[in-house]
Formats: C-alpha cells, structure tokens, sequence
C-alpha cells in the first residue's frame, strides 16, 4: 500500500498542520513505511477477543457535580497569545 | 573527566534533616551541581523559588511538622506543570507557557517537603527514545558524551545518574522512564497505570502514560512514590483503592526476600540477546537463583506486537490530546496568517517539531473514517491479548526478570532517519504500559565499553510492594 502524497494532503487537512511539498514528500515516505510496519496486526487471530482501552477494570467514574473555581478568567487568558480581558481573541471567522 | 557522581540519598536526606541538620546544604549543594551540568539534562534552573520553598520547609519544621521528604532537592520532567513557572514539554508550540496550576504528582511531593530547582530536558512531549527531538538541544549520556542518555525522560535520568539530585520525575508512556535509566545507569519506576495521578502532566497517550521516579536506589523510588501515590479527584482514572507504602519493605529488603520467589524470564527474548547484554543477563540469572529464587521460564506470545499496537493506540491517542495546541489558548501563535483556520496550519506546521507532526498524522489516519477497524480496534484487540499473556505468566511466576534495552546506549543521530529503527529500541519496555502493570528498571551491570544496562522487573497490577522488594534485593545481589 503506497502513502500517496494526496494522501498525505487529506490527513494533514484533518490534523490541521502546515507542511511544505519537501516535508509531504518525506511524511509519505516515512508514513508509508510506519502502515506496512504495523499492518502486521492484521495477521493476528482475534477472533472473538473484546477490544481493550482501560486496563484497570475501571468504568464510568462519575462524581457529584458541584460548582467549584478551578481558575479566574484573568489565570485562565494569561497564557493566551491574543486576549482581551474576558475572551480569548481570534480573526474575524463568520462574514455577515 | 567523570559525569558520574554520588548525592545523598533521599532517605538519608530526610534522617539527617529530622536528626537536625539543616535542609539548606542539600538543596544549595544540588543547585551548585545542577548549574555545573554539562549534559544539558537541565533546561531551566529554580534557585530564587527553591530558596523560598526552603524556607517554608524549614519553618513547617520548626513547627513540628514531619515531612518525609524534608528538604529532599527534586528535579521534574518539563511536561509537568510546576505553578508559575515555564513548562513547555520541550516544544516550540509552548513557547512562553506559564503554568497557572502545579501537577498533583508535584504538589504531593512538595507538601512532603521536597525542593523543585528545576525543569529537565526531554523529547518533544515525551515523543523520542533518544532526547534528540526537544527544542532545547541533545542531553548527553553522563557516562559518555557522544551518547545518547535514552527518552523520553533522557534530563531527568542523566540528571539522577549523575549525582546531581537524588529524585527526579519522568513521565513512562511506552518506556520513557525505564529505558533512559537502563542507559545512563539509574533507577527508574513506573507504577500500575492509574498510581499516580496524571493531572498537571501533559497528556501524550492517555491511557498508557504514568509519573514515576529516577533515583540512585530502589529503596528512594519506594519512598517518593509512596508520597505520590492515591487517589485525586482531578483525575478520574487514578486509583481510588487503598494502597500498602512500600517504602518500610523496601528498605529492609535483602537477597533473603528471593528465596523461594519464582521469576520468571521472558523465553522468546532470550535468543534476541548478544554480546555483553546477553552475558550480563545470564550473570543475573544466575545471581538471583545462587540466592534461592527459582527460574521460570514464561512465554508472553502476542508481545512482539507491542510495538505495532503502541504505534497505532499511542499515536491516535496523541492526536486528539495534542489538538488543543491549536495557537489561540496557550504558547505560540505564528505571525502570519489569512484567517482563522491559517491559524491552525501554520501554528502546527511551524510549531511541532518533525518527529510530533508524524506521529499527529499516524494518529489521525488510524482513527480516520475507513481505517478506525482495520487499525485502531484490532490493537486494542491484540492489546487484550496482551494482557491475557501476562496474567497467565504471573500464574507461574512472582515477577518477571528480562532486559529493558536490547542495546546500550547508542551514538547521536544514529537512528534519527529511520523511525522504526528507533521505535524498536523501546521493544522491551512497551508491553507493560500497554498492560498497565508496574515496571521498574535496575543498574544490572556494564558492557566492555562501561555503559551501563539496566535489568527490567515487571509484576501484576498494584503489587508494587514485591515488585519493589524484589528490585531492592536484586540490586544489591548485581552490585555486589
């Protein structure tokens, strides 16, 4: 199976990340390599066996849900790269 | 010139404060040691905020109070957020990042007494078995510069073998902690999944990554995960059982605990191991059953999958935590942008570094539209087999005894252009997170060249009082 760069393209679209013709041409190679390395999982017999995401057996946790400051609005912003005193600030994203 | 000296051990720290003696020397000498690093293991350096917290000990002291980390100077991997101080999981993309709160594990410690003097160099959010993809530069082996110290955790881990301070914190997702003290000669614990809790700790793969300790002895990795340990509300997937201290047992442990323990040793490891590891492997062996453990041989079948499984789980994990990294919350933004989504591209595109981005776009393309069965849920099936191998070897054996690196430490850039090359230098280490049990790498010996290779115990699920007795008496067997 070939990691084609269209293929590179559509991923990089979902994942949101910039990368210029040299880094697709090296991301598909890489990628491509990386999938056939994997690919052996599909000669495993896992006939009947429930897929695994929480090893210690737990399940829902759950907790009473009350009001609680955690931060202040001004914690919460001072790390933002563009804010005003309440909001963090973007460009303009819906035209009228 | 030597990198490898002796500190106090944290134990020793804490008697001599609580006899008297004043906390002020350990932590002065630490700074003094971690501003003369030359391996660049430490990135940022506390000296006005660790006086301050000295002083805070101190007068808790003078009020009685027993702290069973009094004054014990501590290191932290920079994906852990320490209040009001830089934490950046050594990533571009958290340029300038504050953080407004400090991680549970941390706090924990610090409530106990320990002193934080700085942050440590790592892989780009933990993502590297080497310490070559951090924005801040290659951290060196102590025991030979032109080496790599292993990583993620490679700062801490150079950091505690070097003398500098007697504990330091990594985080393990797939043998970050383990495998860097394997290849500059320390100790290094990762608990049961779910120990400690993980929140401060910057999220790479959710269901595998746990906080654990680098010290000089197993006994020091006893008492700081001791104090680390428990439930936190902040946390939901941390352990709300109650949990035996180690630390006592540990301490006392002598090669006595081995008699009539079974351990077992993984069989289809056993012809992968050549040269100087091999024989180290087998000097063990026979070590621990000269002190009256019985050798058992077990079989875990599906484990040479583990890295296939963590390379789809791990990453598809990683590509959804890593998304909040999007230039508008926290860190960078790049200057130059059209509109709203351009923000998210170039952000990413010039804030991840190469190794991060190929493991966000493995990630997003196992859990995408089409491939999510085919890949995602047929690891998590082979991850379930995973832990059925192990349950049935600990019906045989106590613990498990096996290597932790199939090589000792490698030169600089040597397996920088092939992924998978490096991928397999964790090949040992990866099943136990993938199984979530406890995992602890022990100084097992040197090659012929003195690097050191570390010897890898692994046991059940919350069993970390045998796991670490073991290790404790193990230890002084491979010493001696």
């Amino acid at each position: 199976m070939a990691f084609s760069i269209d293929e590179v393209k559509k991923i990089a679209d979902l994942a949101r990340i910039d990368f210029s013709e040299a880094e697709m041409e090296q991301m598909s190679k890489e990628l491509d390599a990386i999938v056939h390395y994997v690919e052996q999982l599909r000669s495993v017999d896992t006939e009947g066996i429930e897929p695994i995401a929480q090893v210690t057996g737990l399940v829902n946790v759950v907790r009473q849900d009350e009001e609680k400051q955690m931060f202040t609005t001004q914690e919460t912003l001072s790390n933002a790269p563009q804010a005003n005193e309440v909001a963090f600030l973007v460009p303009k994203a819906v035209e009228r | 010139m030597s990198q490898i000296a002796s500190c106090p051990l944290a134990s020793d720290i804490v008697k001599q404060v609580q006899e008297g003696a004043d906390p002020s020397q350990f932590v002065d000498e630490a700074l003094q040691r971690a501003k003369d690093d030359e391996n660049n293991a430490i990135i940022r350096i506390y000296e006005e905020s660790a006086q301050a917290a000295l002083a805070n000990v101190k007068e808790r002291i003078g009020n009685g109070d027993q702290l069973p980390l009094a004054g014990v100077p501590l290191l932290i991997k920079d994906n852990l957020c320490y209040k009001d101080h830089l934490t950046t999981s050594c990533s571009k993309i958290l340029e300038g990042f504050v953080a407004p709160y400090t991680a549970t594990a941390v706090q924990k410690l610090i409530d106990a007494g320990a002193i934080v003097i700085g942050h440590t160099n790592m892989d780009e959010f933990a993502m590297g078995s080497s310490n070559e993809t951090s924005v801040n530069g290659n951290v060196k082996n102590p025991h030979d510069p032109e080496r790599i110290p292993g990583g993620s955790s490679g700062g801490s881990a150079a950091s505690a073998a070097s003398g500098i301070v007697p504990l330091a914190l990594g985080s393990d997702t797939g043998g970050s902690i383990r495998q860097p003290a394997s290849l500059c000669g320390c100790v290094g614990f990762k608990p049961t999944y779910g120990h400690v809790s993980r929140y401060g700790l910057m999220a790479f793969a959710s269901s595998l990554d746990q906080i654990g300790p680098f010290s000089q002895s197993v006994s020091d990795a006893a008492l700081c995960t001791d104090v680390m340990s428990g439930h936190d509300p902040l946390d939901s997937s941390s352990s709300s059982q109650q949990h035996d201290a180690t630390f006592e047992a540990v301490l006392a442990a002598n090669p006595d605990v081995l008699k009539g323990k079974k351990i077992g040793y993984i069989a289809e490891h056993q012809d992968q191991l050549t040269g100087d590891i091999a024989s180290t492997f087998d000097r063990c062996k026979q070590l621990v059953q000269e002190a009256g453990a019985e050798l058992v041989p077990v079989s875990l079948p599906h484990e040479k999958y583990a890295v296939a499984v963590y390379y789809i789980i791990a990453t598809g994990e990683a590509s959804s935590n890593l998304s909040r990294y999007d230039g508008i919350h926290y860190g960078f933004r790049d200057d130059e942008f059209e509109d709203l989504t351009d923000i998210y591209y170039k952000t990413r595109g010039e804030g991840f570094g190469a190794e991060v981005k190929r493991r966000i776009m493995l990630g997003t393309y196992v859990l995408s539209h089409g491939y999510y069965d085919a890949y995602y849920k047929q690891a998590m099936r082979v991850r379930k087999l995973m832990c059925n191998d192990f349950e049935a070897a600990f019906k045989q054996c106590d613990v498990i005894m096996d290597l932790v690196s199939p090589s000792t430490a490698f030169k600089h850039g040597e397996r920088m252009d092939d992924p998978i090359q490096m991928y397999l230098s964790d090949i040992f280490t990866i099943a136990a997170n993938l199984a979530g049990i406890p995992a602890i790498s022990v100084p097992g010996g040197k090659d012929s060249s003195g690097l050191p290779i570390g010897i890898h115990f692994q046991s059940p699920q919350w069993s970390e009082k045998s796991l670490l007795s073991t290790a404790a008496a193990c230890e002084q067997l491979f010493q001696a």
